[in-house]
């Protein structure tokens, strides 16, 4: 937030204040705005499913089978009636979990580990990195089919699947940010003055390692509902009738040649929308969190 | 005056494949309580690797191999890592050289003060407030306009000073000063040393001032130490080192000082370089480079002789030089 809203919004106080701020932040950063703007929306779509969507996530109405965008049906309907819009909608509690869900496991286990590894250095360093560049010798996704597939097919192994596959790139920024900062002249200055090891650990370590690790997660976020919906593609992810955006996108697959697009297109456009915004907000974050670029 | 610190024989070494690498060789002075002793030498001399000994910062591919360091008659390489921590801060604290990275560029000024005086003096709160509004005040900032800013929002100066108050929160009696001035500007530097003067004067603080900087000696210290290649080649009250170095290496870091009113000229130098601390030179370690080097000095290392009040040198040949 740039200084001078900061001090508007401070000024003025209140919600109108406050209003104010943002719409300022805002235009200063239009981008980012979008980013978060796209993803509020993709949540409160999430939220709110049951009250706006017009049918339920597995109704069928076999009166309309295929039937393109309309009035009663904004974005068509599928193979067996279902409607599209309402089950976007419903999917994105799906693949909003999905993502939260391999990148919460996946940064809380990586980052774990790049801590140990770069806080206690040898031999914990060794053998965890060694491990770590096992795991991202596989390209990710054919590594998540591996897991997902030996797993089996189901919402939580497909969370399992990608939060591991995600796990080293956190173990290695977190690391690295350790080394770095383990050596700073704060940390020591801190030690010089007497300040307890862990509280040092705590205190000044730990938060100056998160800028770049949040920033990864954002956009690890975006990739991580890409790899469900991949998964869920090819039949290694969650069963129909959950109405997850990738199984949505290859249901309708084969309708495409035959001309009824809609039954892909609007889950994969839904799919496209969530990773851009996650993308956009990443690139805003980093700037957003290090105060020496407030 | 009781010596409040007393090294003796203090060694250092950092242990590699081709042999240890000696960078503190048997160093010994004493610190009185409430005097400020100025350490100076060039870079790799050893000031800044004794300093970090007394406080047990060293890198941990250092390794203290002998000797002794007595703060208040009790021996700090003895000390538990626990121990330790209490003295760092309660009773010795250290400043660095780059005031705006020894802060961490996260939190407000009023953040970092307020967490040492939590973790020393149990303030919080209100009471923390006001004390870290206090020590603003002692080393002579605003404090109102300081409190609510980050590192990155003040000047080095500044910095230098939000450091001094950051070290001084816990009352500690005695404070290491490692090239505090070197990455101000001269007149700001003149500023941080009237600080430490004053603070000196009004909290009876000890203070050992690292520097390469003579006229921050000559301004400050009341007692010099200088060293070369990790050991103490002369020792003494300021104002004899100043006006009657007897070390060969003394003689010529003073003469090799800029000065201002000689004008012109090119400045004097010490031939030759610090030589690689892998390659020590046996005997005296200067006598690579010594105007008066004779064969005892690379056969034999000399002992460091008092020659007067307070005034101890470490050269076979002293008398004959001066």
């Amino acid at each position: 937030m740039s200084a001078a809203a900061a001090a508007a919004s401070r000024a003025r106080g209140g919600i109108a204040g406050r209003l104010i701020a943002i719409g300022r932040w805002s235009r200063a950063n239009p981008v980012t705005a979008a980013g978060f703007a796209i993803i509020l929306s993709l949540v409160a779509m999430a939220m709110l499913a049951p009250v706006v969507a017009p049918f339920g996530a597995t109704d069928l109405d076999p009166t309309s089978v295929l039937a393109p965008p309309s009035a009663s049906h904004f974005f068509g309907t599928g193979t067996f009636g279902e409607d599209i819009f309402s089950r976007v909608l419903f999917g994105a509690r799906y693949d909003l979990l999905i993502g939260f869900g391999a990148v919460a496991i996946g940064l809380f286990l990586g980052c774990s580990l790049g801590a140990v590894a770069g806080f206690l250095g040898d031999p914990f360093d060794e053998v965890i990195m060694r491990v770590m560049d096992m795991l991202s010798a596989f390209p990710g996704f054919i590594l998540a089919m591996g897991i997902a597939g030996a797993l089996g097919p189901s919402l939580r192994n497909l969370v399992i699947a990608i939060s591991l596959v995600n796990v080293p790139i956190y173990a290695r920024l977190m690391r690295a940010s350790f080394l770095v900062v383990k050596e700073s002249q704060y940390a020591t200055a801190a030690i010089g003055v007497g300040a307890h090891p862990l509280r040092i650990l705590v205190w000044h370590l730990l938060p100056n390692t998160w800028t770049p690790i949040f920033v990864q997660a954002t956009l690890q976020f975006g990739y991580a509902i890409l790899d469900a919906a991949g998964l869920s593609f090819i039949g290694l992810g969650v069963r129909l009738p959950t109405p997850e955006w990738g199984v949505m996108m290859s249901l309708g697959i084969e309708r495409i040649i035959s001309g009824q697009w809609w039954v892909s297109f609007f889950p994969g456009l839904a799919i496209a929308v969530a990773v851009m915004g996650f993308n956009l907000i990443g690139d805003g974050l980093r700037d957003l969190l290090d105060p020496r670029r407030r | 005056m009781a010596p409040i610190l007393e090294v003796s024989g203090l060694t250092a070494e950092f242990p590699s494949p081709s042999g240890a690498v000696r960078v503190l060789d048997g160093v010994d002075f004493e610190v009185q309580d409430g005097e400020i002793l100025g350490i100076v030498g060039e870079s790799g001399s050893g000031k800044t690797m004794t300093a970090l000994s007394v406080t047990r910062l060293l890198p941990p591919a250092a390794e203290i191999v002998g000797g002794e360091i007595l703060f208040r008659g009790s021996n700090l390489l003895g000390l538990s890592g626990r121990e330790m921590n209490r003295i760092r801060g309660e009773q010795i604290s250290m400043i660095f050289q780059n005031p705006r990275a020894s802060l961490n560029p996260l939190y407000r000024v009023e953040k970092t003060l307020e967490h040492v005086l939590g973790t020393h003096r149990n303030l919080s709160g209100e009471s923390a407030r006001r004390a870290a509004f206090e020590l603003l005040a002692d080393v002579g900032l605003q404090p109102e306009r300081v409190l609510g800013r980050y590192p990155h929002e003040l000047s080095g100066g500044m910095c230098q000073r939000v450091m001094i108050a950051y070290a001084l929160a816990s009352r500690p009696s005695m404070l290491i000063a490692d090239e505090p001035t070197t990455a101000l500007d001269v007149t700001i530097q003149l500023q941080i040393i009237e600080l430490l003067s004053r603070l000196r004067e009004e909290h009876g603080l000890t203070l050992i001032l690292i520097t390469h900087n003579l006229s921050v000696v000559a301004e400050l210290c009341d007692r010099v130490v200088v060293m070369y290649l990790g050991k103490i080649v002369e020792e003494g009250p300021v104002l004899e080192i100043f006006d009657r170095p007897k070390h060969p290496y003394t003689v010529g870091l003073l003469a090799s000082r800029p000065a201002v009113h000689a004008g012109g000229g090119d400045v004097a130098t010490i031939p030759g370089q610090v030589p690689d601390a892998r390659e020590r030179p046996t005997g005296c370690p200067f006598h690579t480079r010594c105007p008066h080097a004779k064969e005892l000095c690379s056969e034999q290392p000399p002992a460091k002789e008092e020659i007067g009040a307070g005034h101890a040198v470490a050269c076979h040949f002293w008398r004959e030089i001066s």
